[in-house]
């Protein structure tokens, strides 16, 4: 009588629709037109083009400490693209495929990576927060924005990234708490790249998936194969139109994998073997895509070498225009900038004496 | 003896106090396999095992709350905040717990534990990665905040942080991880908490600082024999708090003129409370305000104007002559 078992109905589904070999699921497949496939491609090859762009600069001492993205851009290209403009979108410090795909120049990544805070600039009427870098701190921020888009009756979702070892920062477990508790529109989108700088995903958690980690909070929670771009955006789909229609947040775990190094400052040799990573590299996000474009005609080989030297130029142009606005930057006192609406006496005074030397 | 840079002294003084002494433990993100992202706990998990070298989650209140237990159950301690930035997510058990059980407890459970973090601007870091938040700590009754300023002291320190009672926030430098080396000894060494100590004499003018900073004020200090024929009494702090304050007063009492240099913010920073202390024991001996070379009251910005931010050499140079032409 006194021990008896609470019935919780919980499970979590795993869903893959985009096969390894890029074969396909043609039940599950989302609803998606051809130009639309076609950008999540060209958008993902951007991002990795322009990684690897980055990864260059910074070795060549021109650009600062970065996270590169490689490896995630089915993942982020997949969920963020189930948002409306007006949605809000709740980086970390990773995503740049889904920064470009929210139409972030990437001149301003770069200026970012160069070390300048205008990099981190919001233009006036877009929806996106800026890069957060102390873990898992951003997503109760979006729970915040959720709250608020509830109150005003504003029909906007809000989408948080973090990674695989944010779940094991308070915040995270804070935010879902309240999400689940005031039933806020959130897509909370997880990463899971295997690894939090040297720690494996198993050291980080004892529990099963990351998904599952909504059953205590009272939000249902899913895992996709998140170097499947169709499996992630049908996911994420659903997720952002219960988020929509009123019924609360979703966890969505992308199960992925971070093909480059932790940040730039991070050698991997370290800690982990490169044959897992040429597995890895065998369920590359970007070929399983090209592969499902190419057998259904949507692309072909000629499409994607001219497209890889229009991406080229893109980022060459990124750089150059990054390089300019770094020209005329020069204004150190410009740090003494955005600390309050209004400057108080005695900041304009230190400025003075800065700008003095 | 061996020529180390800081970050292999800090780890021969974790290797040493790790061989000595079972109950030392390390504890933090990364600082196993990895041997730590600045490589101060390189090689420690081979030598004592994942049992005493700790791989945590990215979880800094566990770090720290699961360190005052073990502290209070008899163990020693360890732990790293990846950087002085992120440890504010450990600040309510730092605050609340780590400075306050043995006062809570009326003495009964004592925390002998260290939190280690690398901090401080300079290296082209990210947002968060820059700070010198010392004072948040200093704040603090119930803890101790010690800052060394080079390999040989910076051993010296750690060993007797580790050997303290007391929580010890041990901030590390990052300009200086592998800045320049040191002889260090190989046998035991150690500095008492609560000591500053003095680096270079001279009658004419007081110049006070710690950590990364210590080393511009030298040259500055350098800069001003040569150009002004000004010879400057420098001392290096070591432990920001508790705060030694008998070698800067008594400097003072004899020089007249004081600069203190650190790359904290400006107001509410050290430079405040060791101006204070210069009030209360050498107010009649000054011939000259005190001046503060400091960082402006700004967050730290991103890596292309963080030189601006922190103090150099002409900035302290040019407050040891407002100081000394007042
Ligand atoms: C609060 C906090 N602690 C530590 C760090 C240092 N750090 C940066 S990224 C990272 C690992 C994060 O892992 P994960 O959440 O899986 O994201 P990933 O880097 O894999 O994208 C750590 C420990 C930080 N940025 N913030
Ligand atoms: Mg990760």
């Amino acid at each position: 009588m006194p021990r008896e078992t609470i019935e919780l109905p919980y499970e979590v589904e795993r869903l893959t629709i985009l096969g390894e070999d890029g074969e396909v699921d043609e039940e599950l497949v989302p609803d998606l037109d051809d130009d639309t496939l076609l950008r999540f491609h060209r958008t993902m090859l951007l991002a990795r083009r322009f990684d690897e762009r980055l990864l260059k600069l910074q070795r060549q001492g021109r650009i600062g400490t970065f996270a590169p993205v490689s490896g995630q851009e089915a993942a982020q290209i997949g969920s963020a693209a189930c948002l409306e403009e007006a949605d809000w979108m709740v980086p970390s410090f990773r995503e740049t495929a889904a920064a470009l795909w929210r139409g972030t120049p990437a001149s301003a990544l770069v200026l970012y990576a160069a070390g300048y805070n205008e990099g981190a600039a919001i233009p006036e009427d877009a929806h996106d927060f800026p890069i957060a870098i102390p873990v898992a701190s951003q997503i109760p921020h979006a729970v915040g924005l959720a709250y608020g888009s509830k109150y005003r009756d504003a029909g906007e979702v809000v989408l948080v990234y973090f990674g695989d070892g944010a779940t094991s920062e308070g915040d995270f477990h804070e935010a879902l708490n309240f999400a689940g508790t005031y039933g806020t529109p959130n897509v909370f989108l997880c990463q899971n790249n295997h690894w939090a700088i040297s720690v494996p995903r198993e050291t980080q958690t004892a529990a099963k998936t990351l998904a599952q980690k909504g059953l205590a909070y009272g939000i249902p929670g899913i895992q996709v194969d998140g170097n499947d771009v169709l499996a992630v955006y049908a996911a994420t789909r659903e997720a952002v139109e219960r988020a929509r229609s009123g019924e609360g947040a979703t966890l969505v775990e992308c199960v992925t994998y971070r093909l480059s190094v932790h940040t730039t400052a991070d050698d991997p040799s370290k800690y982990r073997d490169e044959e897992e990573v040429e597995e890895w590299k065998k369920r590359d996000p970007i070929t399983r895509l090209q592969t499902y474009l190419e057998s259904r005609d949507l692309l072909s080989e000629e499409d994607v070498d001219d497209l890889e030297e229009e991406i080229a130029g893109e980022v060459e142009k990124a750089w150059e225009e990054a390089e300019k606005r770094m020209e005329e930057l020069g204004d150190p006192a410009d740090m003494f900038d955005h600390h309050y609406a209004e400057t108080p006496p005695h900041l304009e005074a230190q400025r003075e004496r800065w700008t003095d030397g | 003896m061996a020529e180390l840079t800081t970050v292999e002294a800090l780890n021969l003084a974790l290797r040493q106090e790790m061989e000595r002494d079972d109950s030392v433990l390390v504890l933090g993100e990364d600082v196993g396999v990895d041997g730590g992202i600045f490589r101060v706990t390189e090689g420690l998990i081979d030598a004592y095992g994942e049992e005493r070298v700790i791989d945590t989650p990215v979880a800094e209140a566990a770090i720290v709350g699961a360190s005052v237990g073990m502290a209070a159950y008899g163990l020693k301690p360890v732990c790293e905040m990846q950087f002085s930035g992120f440890s504010y997510f450990a600040m309510h058990q730092i605050e609340s717990h780590a400075a306050r059980l043995r006062w809570r407890s009326r003495g009964r459970f004592g925390v002998p534990m260290v939190i280690r973090m690398p901090y401080g601007a300079g290296v082209k870091a990210l947002e968060h990665h820059s700070e010198s938040k010392e004072v948040y700590f200093a704040h603090t009754p119930g803890l101790k905040v010690v800052i060394p300023s080079g390999p040989r002291n910076a051993r010296a320190l750690l060993v007797s942080a580790i050997r303290d009672p007391d929580p010890v926030v041990f901030m590390e430098p990052k300009l200086i991880y592998r800045a320049f080396r040191e002889e260090v000894p190989d046998d035991e060494e150690t500095i008492p908490l609560g000591e500053s100590r003095t680096v270079r004499d001279g009658d004419d003018l007081t110049m006070v600082a710690y950590g990364a900073m210590l080393h511009r004020t030298l040259e500055a200090a350098e800069a001003l024999a040569e150009e002004d024929g000004v010879e400057a009494e420098v001392i290096d702090l070591l432990t920001v708090s508790p705060l030694d304050d008998s070698r800067f007063t008594e400097s003072a009492r004899r020089t007249g003129r004081v600069v203190v240099v650190h790359e904290a913010h400006r107001t509410f920073g050290p430079a405040g409370e060791i101006v204070a202390r210069l009030v209360e024991k050498s107010f009649y001996y000054l011939e000259a305000p005190v001046e503060r070379v400091t960082a402006p009251d700004v967050i730290v910005p991103f890596f292309a104007r963080e030189q601006d931010y922190m103090p150099d050499v002409d900035r302290i140079v040019a407050g040891a002559r407002r100081a000394l032409e007042a």
